[in-house]
């Protein structure tokens, strides 16, 4: 199996799970239910991606780079969902009718009571 | 000592980045490094120095694993429940509670939540965190932790506390 066989393969399923992400931008109700779908996949399905610079070009200045993008993505993409689902919330924007329970909404009702 | 560390690391990351040895980029990125440090460095916790302690790396790199799978689990998870039909959801917000003490450990713990399947932080006040969970199974804080919380945290104790 030649190492760009595996570039390939993991040039594929990144592609799809980058889709699968989209997909789940467009049809699913509300914004926290979106930045779930869009966070997970993309960072997933770009680190595919990236790795398989790896068994594209082998070991070399391009491949510390992609590994570098990994590692950043890895990190900033989960926090910048948090800023904004966070941002989301105190903007007053609502979750989807039929969300079963909202915490969040309840305990900041009662800390902006006592206030 | 913290601070030549933290020159240490940046310059580690200058030099993969530009991955060119030649004098003048060796110089540039010295300066660079040590610009950067001044303006920035009472941002980076010192915490993080720590994990470079033979047992906690060990932790770390057991951490990777367990947290790769979880990220590989909640890709699967959102593209099933993406492409089918009925969209099966049940989407809340959750309450649960951290053991964990160091902002380090808590920052880990909150973006490795957000990665894996069906949930991700919305905030942190105080010991609590607030939880957008895709499939709501329980309103219950104890039993919330137990399942999001749990499995991260003995990790993250041992890394970073």
């Amino acid at each position: 199996m030649s190492s760009e066989f595996i570039g390939y393969v993991l040039l594929s399923v990144g592609i799809a799970f980058d889709l699968f992400g989209c997909i789940g931008l467009v049809r699913l109700p509300d914004v926290y239910n979106r930045l779930q779908a869009a966070t997970k996949c993309a960072t997933l399905g770009t680190a595919l991606i990236l790795l398989s610079v790896f068994f594209f070009t082998g070991f070399g200045a391009i491949t510390i780079k992609a590994l570098l993008c990994i590692w950043f993505i890895l990190i900033t993409s989960p926090t910048a969902a948090h800023a904004i689902s966070r941002a989301a919330h105190r903007s007053g924007i609502k979750l989807w009718d039929k969300s079963v329970s909202d915490k969040y909404a309840e305990d900041r009702e009662g800390a902006e009571d006592k206030a | 000592m913290k601070r030549f560390i933290h020159f240490l690391i940046i310059y580690a990351i200058w030099l993969l980045l530009t991955w060119s040895f030649t004098p003048q980029e060796l110089l540039v990125g010295v300066v660079v490094a040590l610009l950067a440090e001044l303006l920035l460095g009472d941002i980076f916790p010192y915490e993080g120095v720590r994990v470079f302690h033979p047992r906690r790396f060990f932790w770390l790199f057991c951490y990777f694993w367990v947290f790769l799978w979880a990220l590989i689990k909640a890709n699967f998870d959102v593209a099933y429940r993406v492409l089918n039909l009925y969209l099966p959801i049940k989407p809340g917000i959750v309450k649960v509670r951290t053991k964990l003490k160091s902002d380090m450990g808590r920052t880990f713990l909150a973006n490795s939540i957000t990665l894996t399947p069906g949930t991700m932080t919305v905030d942190m006040i105080g010991d609590h965190l607030y939880i957008h969970w895709i499939n709501v199974q329980s309103a219950d804080i104890q039993k919330d932790t137990e399942i999001i919380v749990a499995s991260f945290e003995k990790y993250l104790e041992r890394i970073f506390e």
